[in-house]
This record gives structure tokens, C-alpha cells and sequence, in this order.
């Protein structure tokens, strides 16, 4: 069973006929060819997926594609402006914030809308917005301290 | 993992939903946030022959306080109830905290977690303290379903597979109330182990007027404890009489153990959460927030 919808991926319109039994996860990389979102556990525990939804963030295994007609994602691929990064990606990079970068799509995405909440997060804050996104690497303590240093340059500080 | 096939059904109001729900009957489930039944068709521990999406029912968003009751109607995501209680409500916005991640919340409804009934989730113990109702609608007919009368087992309710839940209602705790909150999980987002919520309030001479004690995560269905708050009401607050109603509520209960917390841990557990929660209560009584 198809249905055709209409959706904005990182400001592109997309016109498609939709399996519905497609996850939004499986549709970007599938159907758009947009491999950055990344799947992990396709049941909401692990993060991997996570997409802006109208600037929201969400998890992409648990949402239909159709039911995101008429709606604009954000995946990993639309977050940094341009050819440059995001500060968020830059401060990932500078802290090495990731290694074998399967978790970090998620994470980024969560993180730039987490940051526009609290835009001045405590370690606290930062740590019960990661308890969403496994990462099986790094321990998690460099990815703290990269949404930090990314908070103190959206902010102007510039580097700690 | 794909989902399992199914019959695609885009409601555009409530009429519409509860017409599709008549026609497949116990063939079809409702699809609202779907942050639990998305995991559960991807798992195949559900295989519903039609999912009715009741995104699209304009008539199912919004919610209201009218005379002291929050009415929250079907597609109200937890993060919007969230943001809203953080002044008006603060025991359900810091419960809701307590629910997932925020990427589970912005989609996540606060109906739809209230009728899964999952008895280790923190909303239908809130709606048992803040007694709640569920609004009920079928084709020709509207009934309010008592949170008392909701819950009979892990992820069942008294609702009918025709029935499509369009409302919860919360009594918001009376003026002066103080309020408590604590859970016990692995990590925050998880499910309970343990958790306990209270409200209390005080009359003019320092006896307890009012007494909500809930429990979730100890049973096949969330908990409210009559004989905890029965041994509060009425009574000066003291920390004995606390200590009084925590013994009585705690023996009351009958955890199950599972691989994650054995029976007696998690009855340990609640006691110390009710006498944690009750004390912060009584100290948040005649405070605003």
C-alpha cells in the first residue's frame, strides 16, 4: 500500500509515492538517499535516528513517512550551513566527540535543538539530554564536554 | 524491522476515527504518537490488520483549564503539556520529565500514554492522584471513564476496541497543595522500577484536608493507596504520622520481581520514595509553586 506525500528535507520539496509500513528513517535513506541518519535499534531506544520534525526534535524509526506529509525534516545532512560545519560539529571534532561516529548524527541533531533551549546548559542538563542516545564508544565524557565547548561559542565566548 | 502490513487509515476528525474503529473492530489500533505502538509493530508483538492515524483530526488537538480541570485532548504531545504545566502544574511537569526523552515527548501524546497503560509509566499514576478521567467516544455515544475504573492489567484498560480515548481530564490539586515526585529507574528515560507521586493539603489548623498517594511500577496496574492517605487525613502532619502512612501504604503493596528489581527491593524502594515524596509534599504546602 502507497500513498503519495509531499515533504521538505533539509529545504528541498520532495514529491514521493510512500510505502506505509516505510519508517521516516528508512524513507530518508531509502527514498532520498539520505544515508546520514543513521539506524540503530528501529524501536526509539537508541537515538541513532533522530531527525528535526518542523525544528523539533524526533525519533525517525517512530514516525510513519506518511505522516510526515506536508511537515519539513531536518536530517544530519541539513544541519551545518553551507560547506563549513556547524558549531556543534566543529566542537565534536575539537573534542573528539566521537569515534566511530555510528550514534553521532543523532547526537548532533538532539543537540543543536537542545541548545537553542538552553542555550547556557549545565553538565546536568547535558547529561539527561544524552541519557536519549547510546554511544558505545566513547564513554560519553567527550560529548559532554563538545556540547559545552559548542553552547560557550554559540554563545560568542570562543574557545574554552 | 518494518512493521508488519497494514491498512493504512488517515482520519480526518474524531467522527471519522471512531467510524473506522467500528468498521475493523478488534482488527484495528489507534496511531497517535505512536512512541509505543511504532516499537511494538516493529517488534511483531503487534499485527493490527488497519492502523486509524488520528494526526490529521483537527478536532483532537488543544487543551483547556476550566474551574480547576485540565482537559488535554487526543493529539496534545507530552512536551506541549510539559512546557505548559512548568507554571500551572508543576507535579505533572516534573513527572513528565521523568517520560522518555525529549524526541519521545515532542511526538509522544499524553492520552496515549495515559490508555497504553503501562503500569511502569509515571502518567497514569498522575492521573490517579489528580483524579483523572478519560473521555470515551464510539459512534452514537460519549462516556467518561474514572481513572479508578480504567486500569485492569499490564496494558489493558476498560476501554472497548471501538472506543477511541478523545480526552483526559487532571483535577489540578487544590490551591495551597503541596506536591511530590520521585522514581527510581537504571537510567533517566527508562522505565520505573519504582515510582511515587503525592499531593497534600492543609487546613487552617494544620490538619491534612486533602491526600494523594499513587504508585507505579509495583503491580500489573498503577496504584493509589487508600489506606496511606486514609491514615493522613484528618491527622496533624508530623513526621511521625508521615512515617505512620508510609508503613500503612507500603505494606499494601505487592511488587512483582523481574529480572531487572526482585519483589522485595522495589517494596523497600517504594517506602523510602512515599516517605520522600510525602515530606516534600508537606513542605511545598501553602507555597505557590
Amino acid at each position: 500500500m502507497k500513498r503519495a506525500i509531499r515533504v521538505t528535507v533539509n529545504g528541498v520539496s520532495h514529491a514521493r509515492d510512500a510505502d506505509v509500513r516505510s519508517t521516516l528513517a528508512d524513507f530518508v535513506r531509502e527514498d532520498l538517499d539520505l544515508t546520514g541518519t543513521h539506524v540503530g535499534c528501529e524501536h526509539g531506544v537508541c537515538g541513532a535516528c533522530t531527525v528535526l520534525l518542523d525544528g523539533e526534535p524526533v525519533r525517525a524509526c517512530l514516525m510513519l513517512a506518511v505522516q510526515a506529509d506536508g511537515r519539513a525534516i531536518t536530517t544530519i545532512e541539513g544541519i551545518a550551513p553551507g560547506d563549513g560545519l556547524h558549531p556543534v560539529q566543529e566542537a565534536f571534532w575539537a573534542k573528539h566527540g566521537l569515534q566511530c561516529g555510528y550514534c553521532t548524527p543523532g547526537i548532533i541533531v538532539s543537540a543543536c535543538a537542545f541548545l537553542e533551549e538552553h542555550p547556557a546548559p549545565t553538565h546536568e542538563e547535558i547529561r539527561e539530554m544524552l541519557a536519549g542516545h547510546l554511544c558505545r564508544c566513547t564513554g560519553y565524557h567527550f560529548i559532554v564536554e563538545a556540547i559545552a565547548e559548542a553552547a560557550r561559542t554559540m554563545a560568542g565566548g570562543g574557545k574554552a | 524491522m518494518k512493521p508488519p502490513p497494514f491498512e493504512y487509515v488517515a482520519a480526518s476528525s474524531a467522527a471519522d476515527a471512531v467510524e473506522a474503529l467500528r468498521r475493523h473492530g478488534d482488527d484495528a489500533k489507534v496511531l497517535a504518537g505512536g512512541q509505543s505502538l511504532i516499537p511494538m509493530l516493529a517488534l511483531r508483538l503487534a499485527r493490527p490488520a488497519a492502523l486509524v492515524d488520528i494526526n490529521g483530526c483537527g478536532d483532537l488537538e488543544g487543551m483547556a483549564e476550566s474551574r480547576g480541570v485540565l482537559t488535554v485532548n487526543a493529539l496534545v504531545r507530552q512536551r506541549a503539556l510539559e512546557r505548559w504545566a512548568r507554571e500551572r502544574a508543576p507535579l505533572l511537569a516534573e513527572a513528565l520529565r521523568w517520560v522518555a526523552h525529549p524526541p519521545i515527548r515532542n511526538r509522544g501524546t499524553v492520552v496515549g500514554s495515559v490508555v497504553h497503560a503501562d503500569p511502569a509509566s509515571e502518567l497514569p499514576a498522575l492521573l490517579l492522584c489528580l483524579d483523572g478521567e478519560v473521555v470515551a467516544r464510539r459512534r452514537g455515544g460519549e462516556r467518561v471513564i474514572s481513572a479508578d475504573q480504567l486500569y485492569v492489567a499490564p496494558l489493558t484498560t476498560s476501554l472497548e476496541s471501538d472506543e477511541l480515548a478523545t480526552a483526559v481530564r487532571f483535577t489540578l490539586p487544590p490551591a495551597g497543595a503541596g506536591w511530590g515526585f520521585a522514581e527510581v529507574t537504571r537510567r533517566h528515560g527508562d522505565f520505573a522500577l519504582v515510582g511515587c507521586a503525592a499531593v497534600l493539603a492543609l487546613d487552617g489548623a494544620g490538619a491534612v484536608s486533602h491526600a494523594r498517594l499513587g504508585f507505579f511500577g509495583v503491580g500489573g496496574t498503577p496504584v493509589r493507596s487508600g489506606l496511606g492517605e486514609a491514615a493522613l487525613l484528618g491527622q496533624k502532619a508530623t513526621a511521625a504520622r508521615l512515617g505512620e502512612a508510609v508503613k500503612a501504604a507500603a505494606a499494601a503493596l505487592r511488587p512483582d520481581g523481574d529480572l531487572h528489581a526482585t519483589s522485595e527491593y522495589r517494596s523497600s524502594v517504594a517506602a523510602t520514595l512515599a516517605e520522600r515524596v510525602l515530606t516534600a509534599a508537606l513542605e511545598r504546602c501553602g507555597k505557590t509553586a
